[in-house]
């Protein structure tokens, strides 16, 4: 279903303002012009630090970019200068792919059970209802859970990068849901009963029908939440532990990011941690922007094709 | 037995669908039962004055979270008392004022904001805002600090990093999730309804009063619930920017600390009585947060608004 948006009465942009051409009180006139500060104000407010930030950590990250901070093993001693972030670059990568690996393929049959089987039934309402409230649990607790269960009691498995993708996995998991149910919603139910017209079974329907129609927008939605899932932090305090060489063994071993690498480094009175910590924020941002970006490129072909 | 074959997959699948969505609830109560289990041992040992005393001190086997369960609560509630307005504010523009083409931007941008991470809002705000924020606290405390009632709020001495730095960084960040759910609820108005006031010759801010505002209260107050609860589980920004002090006080530019932030401080070194008892500030934290969000959602989903997205 698509939302109609009704046409602006002939001739006229704003509808809102041509009250303003008449006679009207200055009383009138100046409570209108208040409010309309207020909403351009708002959008200042919000704006302005995305811009202030962003060029901020471009400036200061960009002096500290190089192949090397790129490829090499973090420094052994915070205070001194040298040494790159490649071992953070790739748990940020490793540890964030797995939790999609988990995350995506069953917030996708979730929603395909909310969507295609359960509907309005009382089990797919609370379901629905409770991945809602999921998505409002703050990332520390997804990390004092797996460490609870996985890392340093439960399971006693100690730090590793997977024990950080299940943090992130059950972070991201209501998110992929949400979304992909909002995706196969827009599926039409035209094509569900074209293919059960052909005979097809249900699954046959959901897997070849209804899943590739509604394709791009899913992909969209867990890109953004593999985003977000990219620059927690949190988490992964509990979870991961830190290294400063690159870690093959995702499965056991202590493992690190670069949000990590901003944390402990943010926190240390050194020039040369603070430019490194600086370094770190860049790649990171370049990171979830690039999946940002492109989760909206992916969306908004989706938007045109259907249009 | 082509089809019987069929039938049987049939089943399986939904069995399967089923589960990942019944993986949620499951999730939902493992995160419960086993935060809540490991706190145990804590919460037995300082019993209920966990949520009421002051006192916290690891070396004596003292876990008081009350001054925690404060800066959470402080924290938050200055972060909403900046989002709230601005959210709607933004959420206004975009759906009663901008035309089209400036909409898609400036949702766009809003949602940027959304995509900084948490731990680069906190070191930007320690790097580059606690410095003019201590000059600025301090101008405020020099002046209105000076006077009888307000003196108890805003008065010094000031710190740069406080409760003020935390809740203004964690407004920007809650700043798009309001700003977001709000615009939901907004478009579920009428056009009709809107321009039946315009043809009145309401103003547009008289038009938002009669026939937008009353209709989307409720929705409103479920966005600005589901931002109160992000803000106060946010941790990492808050905990670099809150001062790490542990103070109880209603002066919003001194230093002080919440849960989340004393969980990421101290969780890597803490062993025995102290990790069960960071475990129990989570198990505080979760409790606080699903309350907040399940109320929220009640109230969003009642509000013909977000019933849209939730059915």
């Amino acid at each position: 279903m698509t939302t109609v948006t009704p046409p602006a009465p002939p001739g006229r942009d704003d509808p809102g303002s041509w009250i303003l051409e008449q006679a009207v009180s200055p009383r009138r006139r100046f409570t209108n012009g208040l409010a309309t500060a207020w909403m351009v104000g708002s959008l200042l407010f919000a704006l302005v630090p995305v811009f202030v930030i962003a060029a901020y950590v471009v400036s200061r990250g960009a002096a500290v970019m190089s192949v090397g901070f790129l490829t090499k093993n973090l420094q052994e001693v915070t205070q001194f200068a040298g040494g790159g972030i490649a071992p953070a670059i790739v748990g940020t990568l490793v540890i964030t792919g797995m939790a999609a690996l988990m995350a995506v393929p069953l917030g996708i049959l979730a929603a395909v059970y909310l969507n295609e089987y359960g509907r309005q039934s009382g089990m797919a309402k609370v379901i629905r209802f409770m991945s809602d409230v999921m998505t409002g649990v703050p990332s520390i607790v997804m990390g004092l859970f797996v460490a609870a269960v996985w890392v340093s009691s439960g399971l006693h498995r100690g730090y590793s990068g997977f024990a950080g993708s299940l943090a992130l996995a059950a972070l991201m998991l209501p998110i992929v849901i949400r979304s992909c149910e909002e995706m196969l919603k827009l599926v039409p139910d035209d094509l569900r009963q074209a293919s059960d017209a052909l005979g097809a079974r249900r699954w046959r329907t959901v897997v070849s029908v209804v899943i590739p129609a509604a394709l791009p927008g899913i992909v969209s939605g867990a890109m953004l939440a593999i985003a977000r899932a990219a620059g927690e932090t949190a988490p992964l305090l509990l979870t991961i532990g830190t290294a400063n060489l690159i870690q093959a063994n995702p499965f056991s071993g202590t493992n690190n990011t670069l949000s990590q690498v901003i944390w402990f480094n943010a926190q240390t009175p050194f020039a040369a941690a603070i430019d490194r910590a600086w370094g770190a924020a860049l790649t990171l941002i370049v990171i979830v922007f690039v999946l940002t970006v492109a989760a909206r490129l992916v969306s908004s072909r989706f938007a045109s094709a259907r249009n | 037995m082509a089809a019987s074959g069929g039938k049987r997959i049939d089943r399986a699948f939904r069995a399967v669908a089923f589960a990942a969505g019944f993986a949620v609830l499951a999730i939902l109560a493992l995160i419960a039962y086993s935060t809540t289990k490991n706190a145990w041992p804590a919460f037995v040992h300082q019993g209920l004055s966990f949520l009421t005393s002051t006192h916290w001190d690891p070396n004596q086997d003292e876990f008081g979270a009350f001054d925690f369960i404060y800066g959470t609560l402080l924290t938050a509630f200055i972060a909403l008392a900046l989002a709230v307005p601005a959210s709607i504010g933004i959420a206004l523009f975009i759906t009663e004022m901008a035309p089209k083409r400036v909409r898609t931007g400036t949702t766009y941008l809003v949602d940027l904001l959304a995509a900084i991470p948490s731990v680069v809002y906190g070191f930007w705000a320690l790097e580059v805002l606690t410095t003019p924020a201590k000059r600025v606290y301090s101008g405020i405390a020099d002046t209105l600090g000076k006077l009888p009632i307000l003196g108890h709020f805003l008065g010094g001495p000031v710190s740069g990093t406080s409760f003020m730095t935390a809740g203004l960084i964690l407004a920007v960040m809650v700043t798009p999730i309001i700003t977001s759910l709000s615009r939901e609820v907004l478009a579920t108005v009428a056009q009709d309804d809107k321009n039946a006031a315009l043809a009145m010759g309401a103003t547009r801010w008289e038009m938002l009063r009669v026939a937008v505002f009353p209709r989307v209260r409720s929705g409103l107050i479920g966005a600005s619930m589901l931002g109160l609860g992000r803000a106060m589980g946010e941790t990492i920004a808050v905990a670099l920017v809150i001062g790490s002090s542990h103070q109880v006080t209603s002066h919003i530019f001194f230093p002080g600390d919440s849960m989340a932030a004393v969980i990421a401080h101290n969780f890597g070194e803490a062993t025995g009585l102290s990790r069960s008892a960071l475990i129990g500030l989570g198990v505080v934290l979760f409790a606080i947060t699903i309350v907040i969000n399940v109320l929220a959602r009640i109230i969003a989903n009642r509000s013909t608004a977000l019933a849209g997205t939730a059915r």
